[in-house]
């Protein structure tokens, strides 16, 4: 059996990749991409933990994220979609509507 | 090296292959069958981990539901018309690149020095079945899987909202 700090690490590995993908890309569907891969990381060290100390308090959490990404999904696509339609760009350079 | 490590290491360079992919290549849809890479090898992982529902509703939510709908956004919104070129160069990506290794590092060797220890718990989780998982949320965990209902239909209403009402200004 694996212990459990390799599944940790591995986690953490996932979770800097999707760091570093939002603070360095400029496409917003790609920082999107990447933010599902921080919550994917999230939810292997909930399930490593789980089984580290041998109860379903992650697995439930982790249902209950999977449960909460896919409403983020799909807000997040239609915003996305939305904003497509009103400046005709997803680059986040150039989406500053809000922006002071 | 045991059987069950070599396996390890080998879904989780893949994995991590495929993160690199998807934060590193130029078009969308090639960063989107990455991340449907990435999610088929944490749903393997999933497997070693003694959580086989988990694993399955990986496969159902995140590969056949989310990546799906990132692949219908990528074919309405045109794959050439939003490329991921970083027009102005910025410090940003050096400054990213190099919190990102600080942080990696300083969890890793966190790590290294805790949860090593072989447990014994883990043949309570019964292999992570759809029984005890399912038994768990329905009977101690009622009142937040009623709520994750009530989010879910929020979230239907608040995309179907946007997404019936495109703004007709153009700037």
């Amino acid at each position: 059996m694996v212990p459990t700090n390799f599944y940790l690490i591995l986690s953490a590995l996932l979770f800097t990749i999707g760091v570093a993908g939002v603070l360095t890309r400029r496409n917003a569907l790609i920082i999107f991409m990447c933010v599902e891969l921080m919550l994917n990381s999230v939810n292997l060290t909930l399930v490593a933990l789980s089984r580290h100390w041998g109860n379903f308090n992650g697995h439930i959490f982790v249902f209950m994220i999977m449960a909460v990404a896919a409403a983020e999904v799909a807000i997040g696509l239609a915003i996305l979609i939305a904003q497509y339609h009103l400046s005709k760009t997803t680059n986040i350079d150039e989406i500053n509507l809000m922006k002071w | 090296m045991a059987l069950p490590m070599l396996f390890f290491v080998l879904i989780g360079a893949i994995s991590v292959a495929a993160a690199v992919g998807v934060v590193g290549s130029r078009q969308p849809v090639h960063s989107a069958l990455f991340l449907l890479t990435n999610f088929v090898t944490l749903a393997v992982l999933y497997i070693t981990l003694e959580a086989q529902f988990l694993a399955a509703i990986q496969v159902i939510i995140y590969a056949g539901g989310i990546v799906i709908l990132i692949l219908f956004v990528i074919m309405l919104l045109g794959s050439e018309e939003i490329d991921g070129d970083i027009t102005n160069q910025s410090w940003t990506g050096y400054a990213g690149l190099l919190l990102g290794l600080f942080m990696l590092s300083a969890m890793a060797f966190n790590f290294l020095n805790a949860f090593g220890e072989m447990d014994a718990n883990a043949a309570a989780l019964q292999g992570g079945a759809p029984k005890p998982v399912g038994l768990a949320l329905f009977t101690k965990y009622i009142l937040p899987v009623e709520l994750v209902g009530v989010l879910l239909l929020v979230a239907l209403i608040g995309a179907l909202l946007m997404g019936r009402f495109p703004s007709k200004r153009v700037s």
